[in-house]
């Protein structure tokens, strides 16, 4: 097991930095250039007094943010900062990148963290249910509900519910973290304020995440119920119930343990339109706007980060496969 | 159905039909599901009393159906047979003539909601009342199940449950009916049902998971997990259908001495007559749905009466007589949503003879004490030597492959 996760490992590290590489040097290739439009805004001030033109502005900032190297030398500087835990500074925020990532993860993390358990929640007994009646009305309707969950785009979603419970009923704020009155509220209460701001965004992504596990856990559950063992089980005098909750179940998590550690990252990138509508200054927003001005320190760590944490899943898929499934256990 | 009939075939029915019959069948099968998940059923209404106390079951006239949405098959068609404390009862006929669903009613196992025992009655004398299983509610019916009948299957690959170990799968049964039991015990009398079905290693297996073992070593558990809580009848689905002949014989005689150890029934289903020949005391043959024939291993051997029955004699091989090309019956099982209403096997028949087939399907005529058969030609059939029968038959083939 330890030789397989070490090698899983090795895998792992080639190929975070060859997707580092490509993704800096698509982030160099893009027309948003940071830089530009620093000395075009620099030449546009300095032009009345005479000052330095756009070229030379350009030579000096490419020079400064280390530009002028090729895609490779400029690849290879970042690397060997990064190995070290030196991101640098981000460009738009004028902080360091770590600690404007430590900034605003917090709030994602909360946001995916409780979408997950309420998928989770919600999606395994709707599909066992909906497994288990199959081609019943009580199976229709949770198909029904699960392609709206999944065909209802999160824009138009969002835009629904901040019309009824934003402009209708008055219930929410529209966007952002925290309310107008925020500073002069006691701590209690400023949890509430921002538990009341996370409702939608929260709601947003529960109703578009839960059409695909519900469909998930439903094809599973139907397939493992249809196994022999599970004829097995009931032979043996099992009532229904527990057929279901022993027998049927532990088999069925084979496929949603796989499953679920996929989405590890995608609670950290998933988020990202959402946080732009209801504008939540979480990880998704912070980096949508790094990468659209092009600040490259930021969107470089983001994506490594992500690199990172989708390979250390995957290495985690396949380590609760093991754990789940005797079949498949290394010895 | 009608625009179902009407296009020949029955498979090719319009959307409209379809959804009126799911919309039919729903109605039925929903009401079938309420009868039979109701709780605290009175027992007058499911125990009812053998007609033979030396039976342990008593099939009569069984109906086994399945709603499907083009149309209701009908399964097991009207089955009557008994099975006689401590003997061995083999089923045997072509695939899907119904061997299976029939010994799944018995567990009511049938898939459900679309498959439905829908009349008849399934008496099984559980040793302290007699239960008629196809009334019996599903809160009674875990209680039989895995303790007074139990199963072994067909598949042993599939149908042990690959997340648990060998040992926590025997130990369920005692513990799931003794409550009460303590692990520990449950697990010293695992470990003796696996040194009894021979697994050397019993307390290395114990440990082990299914996919550690060989098709033969897990049959050996199935059969360890059937037998554990001394069933009144065990129910064979094709025991070694998928194991090799070496092994096949020692499952077989493992079955045949535990089942004389702990006097219970056997109900064997195979289409291997060899088998069947070697293990049942009594053979019920059944075709399409029903039974066309049944008596005594030597009645059905020796003396085979059913049309259906002989085609099935004459397609087996037999060492040291020479044949060219197996026996095999002509034509097709009938559609089992349009059955038609005579005689199931007469358009297949080698011995059919008008007008007498023409009527309606035949009743089970009596031969002997033992043997009954339904054909109106029994006795026309009877004349002839069981050596001419054969040739008579293989003349025919041989003459069809000449032309």
């Amino acid at each position: 097991m330890w030789k397989f996760i070490v090698k899983r490992l090795i895998q792992g590290i080639v190929i975070i930095f060859l997707g580092s590489l490509i993704i800096y040097a698509v982030i160099r290739c893009l027309p948003t250039s940071f830089v530009e439009d620093m000395a075009r805004q620099r030449a546009a001030q300095a032009s009345s007094v005479g000052g330095k033109s756009y070229q030379e502005w350009l030579n000096q900032l490419n020079q400064v943010y280390g530009l002028d190297r090729g895609i490779l030398p400029g690849f290879f500087a970042w690397l060997r900062k990064a190995v070290r835990g030196d991101f640098g500074d981000s460009w738009k925020y004028n902080v360091t990148v770590t600690e404007k990532f430590h900034e605003v993860i917090g709030c994602t993390l909360y946001l995916n963290i409780v979408t997950f358990l309420l998928e989770l929640l919600i999606c395994i007994p709707l599909g066992i249910t909906a497994a288990r009646k199959q081609y019943s009305r009580t199976d229709y309707a949770i198909t029904v509900f699960a392609l709206l969950g999944i065909s209802l785009p999160t824009f138009f979603l969002a835009t629904l519910l901040k019309y009824v419970f934003s402009v209708r009923l008055g219930w929410v704020d529209m966007y952002g973290l925290v309310g107008r009155n925020f500073y002069k509220m006691d701590a209690f209460h400023q949890l509430l304020d921002m538990g009341a701001h996370m409702l939608m965004p929260v709601v947003t992504l529960t109703i578009a995440g839960l059409g695909g596990l519900t469909r998930f856990t439903r094809t599973n559950m139907l397939e493992v119920l249809n196994a022999d063992y599970i004829r097995t089980a009931r032979a043996k005098g099992l009532p229904e119930s527990r057929v279901i909750s022993r027998h049927a179940f532990r088999n069925t998590l084979i496929p949603l343990v796989t499953y679920m550690s996929y989405l590890i990252p995608s609670m950290f990138s998933g988020s990202m339109i959402t946080e732009q509508l209801f504008q939540i200054p979480g990880i998704g927003y912070t980096s949508y706007q790094a990468i659209v001005s092009g600040d490259i320190p930021f969107t470089m760590f983001y994506s490594t980060f992500l690199l990172i944490l989708t390979q250390l899943s995957l290495l985690l898929a396949d380590i609760m496969y093991a754990v789940v499934d005797p079949r498949v256990r290394i010895h | 159905m009608k625009a179902g009939r009407e296009k020949k075939g029955g498979n090719y029915i319009s959307a409209r039909d379809t959804r009126r019959i799911s919309r039919e069948n729903r109605k039925i099968t929903d009401a079938c599901e309420k009868q039979h998940r109701r709780k605290n059923v009175p027992e007058s209404e499911y125990v009812t009393k053998m007609r033979d106390p030396g039976n342990v079951v008593e099939f009569d006239n069984v109906h086994t159906y399945f709603f499907t949405d083009i149309g209701t098959v009908k399964a097991v068609n009207g089955v009557s047979f008994e099975i006689p404390q401590g003997k061995t009862v083999g089923l045997v006929g072509e695939s899907g003539c119904g061997k299976s669903v029939t010994c799944l009613s018995l567990m009511q196992l049938v898939q459900r909601p679309q498959g439905q025992t829908v009349s008849g009655q399934i008496r099984f004398n559980a040793g302290d009342r007699v239960l008629d299983i196809a009334k019996t509610p599903a809160e009674v019916m875990t209680g039989i199940r895995g303790s007074r009948i139990s199963m072994i299957f067909q598949e042993p690959m599939t149908s042990l449950n690959p997340v648990f170990r060998i040992g926590a799968q025997i130990d369920e049964v005692f513990l799931l009916h003794n409550p009460g039991m303590k692990k520990k015990e449950a697990r010293e009398r695992s470990i003796e049902m696996l040194k009894l079905v021979n697994i050397a290693n019993a307390e290395g297996v114990y440990m082990m998971y299914p996919h550690e073992l060989s098709g033969g070593m897990r049959q050996r558990v199935m059969i360890a997990i059937a037998l554990a809580l001394r069933p009144r009848l065990i129910i064979a689905d094709e025991p070694t259908t998928a194991l090799d002949v070496t092994i096949q014989a020692q499952i077989l005689d493992l079955l045949r001495n535990l089942k004389d150890r702990i006097n219970s029934s056997i109900m064997l289903i195979t289409h291997d007559l060899g088998v069947i020949a070697e293990m049942a005391d009594f053979v019920v043959v059944m075709y399409a749905g029903r039974v066309v024939e049944k008596g005594t291993a030597e009645d059905i051997f020796y003396r085979p009466c059913h049309p259906y029955t002989i085609g099935l004699m004459e397609s087996k091989p037999v060492v040291g007589r020479h044949v060219d090309r197996l026996y095999n019956i002509p034509g097709n099982v009938p559609n089992p949503i349009n059955m038609p209403d005579y005689c199931f096997f007469r358009d297949r028949c080698k011995f059919r003879k008008e007008p007498l087939c023409g009527g309606v399907y035949p009743e089970m005529v009596r031969l002997s004490e033992t043997h009954e058969v339904a054909c109106y030609c029994s006795e026309a059939v009877l004349k002839y030597d069981r050596e001419e029968l054969f040739k008579l038959l293989g003349k025919d083939q041989a003459e069809e492959g000449k032309a």
